[in-house]
C-alpha cells in the first residue's frame, strides 16, 4: 500500500470512515448470533415481551434443560459426531492419496469431477441413493447417512489437499527416492508429514460442512438416527413452538462449529479461498 | 518420473475414484435413466421416453419455480458481490483487532444453516419479531416479512446475503493481497486521486477474482435449500418455491421418482449452462 501524505484532519477523517465501515459490516453479522444468545438465555415471558427484552436478566438455563428433557439430544449429538467423524475419516483415507497423486501427476483435469460434484444439487444424489438404500434394506441405520455425507467430505479433502501438495517442493521427495524409498514410503514418510497443516484444514472443513448438512439426514434418517440439524428442525415442527428452547437448540448445534471457526480462523480462510468449497 | 511411478500414482487415486463413482456418477446415470420412466415408489415403472420432460414444459408450477430460482439467484449473486467487494476493501486496511473482527464477520458462512434459519424465522415474526420492533424505532410501520407473498423472496435473499457475503469478501481479499504494487505506484506518480485509483486500477485488477466469486455464489444460490425450507417451506402458497423446493416435494413427499429425476436433469442443465456462460464471460474479459 502506498502511504499518501495526509494532513492531521484528513487522517482522522480516514480513520472515522474506516471505523464506520467496519461497524457497518461486522454488526449485522454478529447481531443475529447475539439475538440467538439472548433468546436462548431468556425466560419465556421475556421472549414474548413487546417491546422485546434484549439482555436476559437474570439469565436462565431453563431452555437448555427443556431441550435435553424433551428430546433425546445426546443421542442426536452422538449421531452427528459419528456421521461427520466417520465420513471425514473415510474422506481423509481415500482423499489424501488421491490429492497427492493428482498434484504429482499434474492431473488437474480430474478435479473437474470434483467441481461437477459440487455443482450438483444435493437432492439429485438423494433420489437414486434413497432408492438404492431402500432396495438394500438399510434405511433407518446410520450407514446410508454416512455414505451420502461422503458426497460432501471427499471432494473437499481431494481439492484442498491436492492444492496443498502442489505448493510442496518435489525435491525433498526426490532425495528420499535416491535413498531407496518406495513410492508408498515416499508418500507416507515424507509427503504426508510435510502436508499435515493442509490435511488438518481439509479435515476440519469437511467435518464442519458435514456437521452443517441438513438434507441428507432429513431424507434418510429415522427417529433414532437423526443428526443434530434434523433434530433441531423437528423441535420447530413437532412441538408447541416456544422460542427459548428453539434458540437454545439452535445454539447447541452451531456452537461447536463457531468455536472451531474462531480457533483455526487463519488456516480455514486459506483452505476456503483455495477451493471456494461448500458442501451439499 | 518413470512410467511405473505414474502407474503406482494412479493406484493412489483409485479408492477415491471408486467412492466418487459410487456416490456421484452412479446417481447421475441412474437419474438420467429414471427420468425416462413413469415411476412412483411402490408401483411398477413404465418406460415413457421423454414424456416427463414434455409434462414439465407444460407444468406452470414448475415453470414458476424456475422463474423464482432465477430471480433469487440474480439477487443473491449481485448483492453479495457488491457488499463483499466493499467489505474486502475495508478489511484490506490495517486497523486494531482486524483478525478478530474479520473472523466475526465470517461466522455467518460457517454457522449451521438450519440453526441460523430458525433464528431468522423468529426475527421475521410479524407480531413478536425483533425486526418489526427495529422498524418501529425507525418510524416505519410493521412488515409481514416472509408471510407476505411479495416479500418472501426478497427476505430469503436477505438471509442469503447475510450468510454468504463473507465468502465473497474472503475471495476478493485474497485477490487484493496478490495484486502487484507497480500499477499503484504509477497511478500515484501520475497524480491519481484515491477514488481514481480505486475506480481505474484496483477494481479492474480485482475483476477476475470477483468473477470467481460470482461463479461460486451462483452455483450455491441456485442450490439453496436449507434456509428456504426452514423459513418458508416454499410458502406462503408457492411464493418462494424454487426448483429445489419443488423437487423435494415431488421426490420425498409424492415419491415421483421418474418426474423428479426429469426435474433434476433440467435443473442440472441450468446450473451447467449458467456456469459455462460465466466461464465464457471470464474468457472474454481475459482477452479484452
Amino acid at each position: 500500500m502506498i502511504e499518501r501524505p495526509r494532513t492531521r484532519t484528513q487522517r482522522w477523517l480516514d480513520r472515522a470512515l474506516l471505523a464506520l465501515g467496519v461497524v457497518l459490516f461486522v454488526s449485522p453479522a454478529i447481531s443475529v448470533f447475539l439475538w440467538m444468545l439472548s433468546l436462548a438465555f431468556k425466560n419465556e415471558v421475556d421472549n414474548l415481551a413487546y417491546p422485546p427484552v434484549f439482555v436476559p436478566s437474570p439469565p436462565t438455563l431453563a431452555n437448555f434443560a427443556a431441550v435435553f428433557r424433551e428430546n433425546n439430544f445426546l443421542l442426536y449429538f452422538w449421531n452427528s459426531v459419528v456421521v461427520s467423524g466417520v465420513s471425514t475419516l473415510a474422506a481423509v483415507l481415500v482423499g489424501v492419496p488421491a490429492g497427492y497423486a493428482i498434484a504429482r501427476l499434474r492431473a488437474r483435469g480430474l478435479l473437474l469431477v470434483v467441481l461437477v460434484a459440487r455443482m450438483t444439487p444435493a437432492i439429485s444424489f438423494l433420489i437414486p441413493l434413497f432408492t438404492l438404500f431402500q432396495a438394500l434394506g438399510i434405511t433407518g441405520t446410520l450407514t446410508p447417512v454416512v455414505i451420502t455425507h461422503l458426497v460432501i467430505t471427499v471432494p473437499i479433502v481431494v481439492y484442498v489437499v491436492s492444492g496443498y501438495f502442489e505448493t510442496l517442493p518435489e525435491e525433498l521427495e526426490e532425495a528420499a527416492l535416491v535413498d531407496g524409498c518406495t513410492q508408498w514410503q515416499r508418500f507416507t514418510l515424507i509427503a504426508v508429514p510435510l502436508a499435515r497443516p493442509g490435511i488438518t484444514v481439509a479435515a476440519i472443513l469437511a467435518f464442519i460442512f458435514s456437521w452443517n448438512n441438513f438434507i441428507f439426514g432429513a431424507v434418510l434418517a429415522g427417529r433414532t438416527t437423526r443428526t443434530l440439524p434434523v433434530a433441531v428442525y423437528n423441535v420447530l415442527t413437532f412441538e408447541q413452538v416456544s422460542w427459548g428452547p428453539l434458540a437454545a437448540a439452535a445454539l447447541l448445534v452451531t456452537l461447536p462449529v463457531l468455536v472451531l471457526t474462531v480457533m483455526v480462523q487463519k488456516e480455514i480462510v486459506g483452505g476456503l479461498t483455495a477451493g471456494g468449497v461448500k458442501g451439499g | 518420473m518413470t512410467s511405473s511411478d505414474r502407474r503406482r500414482l494412479v493406484a493412489f487415486i483409485a479408492p477415491a475414484l471408486l467412492v466418487v463413482l459410487a456416490v456421484a456418477v452412479f446417481p447421475w446415470a441412474f437419474t438420467l435413466w429414471m427420468s425416462l420412466f413413469d415411476w412412483k415408489i411402490g408401483s411398477a415403472s413404465i418406460f415413457v421416453g421423454l414424456e416427463n420432460y414434455v409434462a414439465l414444459a407444460h407444468d406452470a408450477r414448475f415453470l414458476w419455480s424456475v422463474v423464482r430460482t432465477l430471480l433469487f439467484t440474480a439477487l443473491a449473486v449481485v448483492v453479495p458481490l457488491v457488499l463483499g467487494t466493499a467489505a474486502a476493501l475495508v478489511f484490506h486496511q490495517r486497523f486494531p483487532l482486524r483478525g478478530l473482527l474479520r473472523s466475526l464477520f465470517t461466522l455467518p458462512m460457517m454457522a449451521t444453516p438450519v440453526a441460523i434459519a430458525l433464528v431468522w424465522t423468529m426475527m421475521f415474526h410479524p407480531q413478536q419479531g425483533v425486526l418489526n420492533y427495529l422498524l418501529s424505532l425507525a418510524g416505519i410501520g410493521p412488515s409481514e416479512w416472509v408471510y407476505s407473498p411479495a416479500l418472501a423472496i426478497p427476505c430469503l435473499v436477505m438471509v442469503d446475503v447475510w450468510q454468504w457475503t463473507p465468502l465473497v469478501m474472503l475471495i476478493v481479499l485474497g485477490g487484493l493481497a496478490s495484486l502487484p504494487i507497480d500499477p499503484f505506484e504509477a497511478a500515484y506518480l501520475d497524480g491519481a486521486t484515491r477514488w481514481q485509483t480505486l475506480r481505474h486500477v484496483t477494481l479492474p485488477m480485482l475483476f477476475p477474482f470477483v468473477l470467481v466469486a460470482a461463479m461460486i455464489r451462483m452455483i450455491d444460490a441456485l442450490k439453496t435449500f436449507d434456509t428456504i425450507y426452514v423459513i418458508t417451506q416454499g410458502g406462503p402458497g408457492t411464493a418462494s418455491e424454487t426448483i429445489n423446493l419443488y423437487l423435494y416435494l415431488q421426490a420425498f413427499s409424492f415419491y415421483q421418482v421418474g418426474k423428479s429425476s426429469a426435474v433434476v436433469v433440467v435443473f442440472f442443465a441450468l446450473v451447467i449452462g449458467l456456469s459455462l456462460l460465466l466461464f465464457w464471460l471470464r474468457r472474454r474479459a481475459d482477452y479484452a
